[in-house]
């Protein structure tokens, strides 16, 4: 899979490919530092607290559609993401994800190329294991949109 | 070797006392020459939020995995990285991190690999300074550069492959220390999540179930001795003649259960296998077992 990525998205790509390896993480750092709070309505939701063997933090994700917008394959689709913040990693896959599809046509979203996670030019840098947190995230994101237009 | 050892009489109870520090000790003596404090954690951003002032970070990924074997760093590699952390072999190194100290006992277990003369683990790990309130700096740390001999690995007393494990089938005990539900077979991921590299689920066959957690208090420090000997002598009935082999899915969390084994309980014996189950579930001709029994060796597995 190498297709094309919405705008969007497209320019977080050549933002993190573009900085030198060292400062990479500082990158992501920023990202994890800039993850929006969730809205009060959503509050915590520990019972949608989904977690990988023991190995990975705890994420709440869930998807919207935008409010007031028409449900179907051209509606924009609001996501909503929570990471407690000694999971930096987690919170900055969980900021790239909501800076890059936040507001997109839910078609588009379900359109993102599932090896996504691979051109940020993290995996050395983050390892493998870590970068499957992210493809992940992307995975619930998609299942999600489909659940939504599903309803 | 080193600086004097706390003298902490929490930490008297156990078998070698000398491999744990306090936070409150890391607080005092963190800034002494001879001392290095190290930070290593699952999270590899999490330093950079902030870790104890002089702290300098070892990433277990980046800095103790080859990047083309799976393996560790060779000799030179690693006095160059410890060089540049500005650690000698003289040094004093302690070592903490996050989820419990998971990846800080797995680097304490990779700078033992390597014979380093005095590694201690500061009791409590992340948790427990940031619960206490202590100081956290986003300081770039800039060490000065030290010497550090190039000392050959000795992965024989303290490693255990997976051609150790199979001899090891239904001679000696094995510990797995994974999650039930990752011990049973029944789960080798979360709805949505890839399998975490492994095909099978399940454990090797003979081995006791004994999730790392249970060696671990609420705030993250180590349990008692007398609550550690509860559950690996009296429940899983290890003695101090057996020959112990510790495994999960990639060796971090059994370093932790290696270290309660052979530090803070005494055991002579007492071997990581970081293949773990990434190797053994993946792996051609080799038995596994489903289910909440610890099961016996198939008899072509010996």
């Amino acid at each position: 899979m190498s297709g094309a990525l919405p705008a969007q998205l497209e320019e977080l790509v050549a933002d993190f490919t573009a900085v030198p390896q060292e400062d990479k993480l500082e990158l992501l750092l920023d990202f994890s530092r800039s993850l929006p709070a969730l809205p009060d309505r959503l509050g915590e939701h520990p019972e949608e607290l989904e977690q990988v063997v023991e190995c990975q933090s705890p994420l709440f994700l869930t998807v919207e559609w935008e409010e007031g917008a028409v449900p179907g394959p051209g509606a924009p689709v609001r996501l909503f993401f929570s990471a407690p913040a000694e999971a930096p990693t987690t919170r900055g896959f969980a900021s790239i994800l909501h800076e890059g599809l936040d507001g997109l046509p839910a078609q588009e979203v379900l359109d993102v190329p599932d090896d996504l996670p691979e051109r940020f030019g993290l995996t050395q840098l983050v390892s493998p294991l870590r970068m499957r947190g992210m493809s992940a995230m992307l995975a619930r994101i998609k299942r999600r949109v489909r659940e939504l237009q599903d309803d | 070797m080193g600086v004097a050892v706390e003298n902490n009489e929490d930490f008297a109870q156990y078998a070698h006392p000398e491999r744990l520090v306090s936070t409150q000790w890391v607080a005092e003596h963190r800034d002494d020459p001879g001392v290095v404090v190290v930070e290593s954690d699952e999270d590899v951003l999490l330093y950079e939020t902030g870790h104890v002032p002089g702290a300098v970070k070892i990433d277990w990924h980046t800095d103790l995995n080859r990047p083309d074997t799976r393996d560790y760093v060779d000799a030179e590699e690693f006095a160059e990285l410890m060089a540049r952390k500005g650690i000698s072999r003289d040094t004093t190194i302690v070592v903490y991190g996050d989820k419990s100290n998971w990846w800080a006992a797995y680097a304490l277990w990779v700078f033992e690999l390597f014979g380093h003369p005095d590694v201690r683990l500061m009791n409590g790990g992340r948790d427990k300074w940031v619960a206490e309130g202590r100081e956290l700096s986003t300081e770039k740390v800039v060490p000065e550069r030290a010497d550090y001999p190039v000392v050959e690995r000795d992965d024989t007393p303290i490693r255990a492959y997976q051609e150790d494990v199979l001899a090891h089938l239904g001679e000696q005990p094995l510990i797995d220390v994974r999650s039930l539900p990752e011990y049973t077979g029944e789960r080798t991921h979360m709805p949505d999540y890839p399998q975490e590299g492994t095909l099978r689920g399940g454990h090797i066959p003979t081995a006791a179930s004994v999730p790392w957690a249970r060696a671990a208090a609420e705030d993250a420090t180590f349990r008692s001795r007398e609550e550690l000997e509860a559950i690996y002598r009296d429940e899983v009935g290890l003695s101090d003649d057996d020959d112990i082999i510790a495994y999960c899915r990639i060796g971090e969390r059994s370093s932790h259960t290696w270290f309660v084994l052979k530090h803070l309980l005494g055991f002579e014996r007492v071997r990581n296998y970081d293949g773990s189950w990434t190797e053994w579930g993946n792996s051609v001709r080799v038995p596994i077992v489903l289910g909440e029994e610890p099961g016996e060796v198939p008899g072509s597995a010996r």
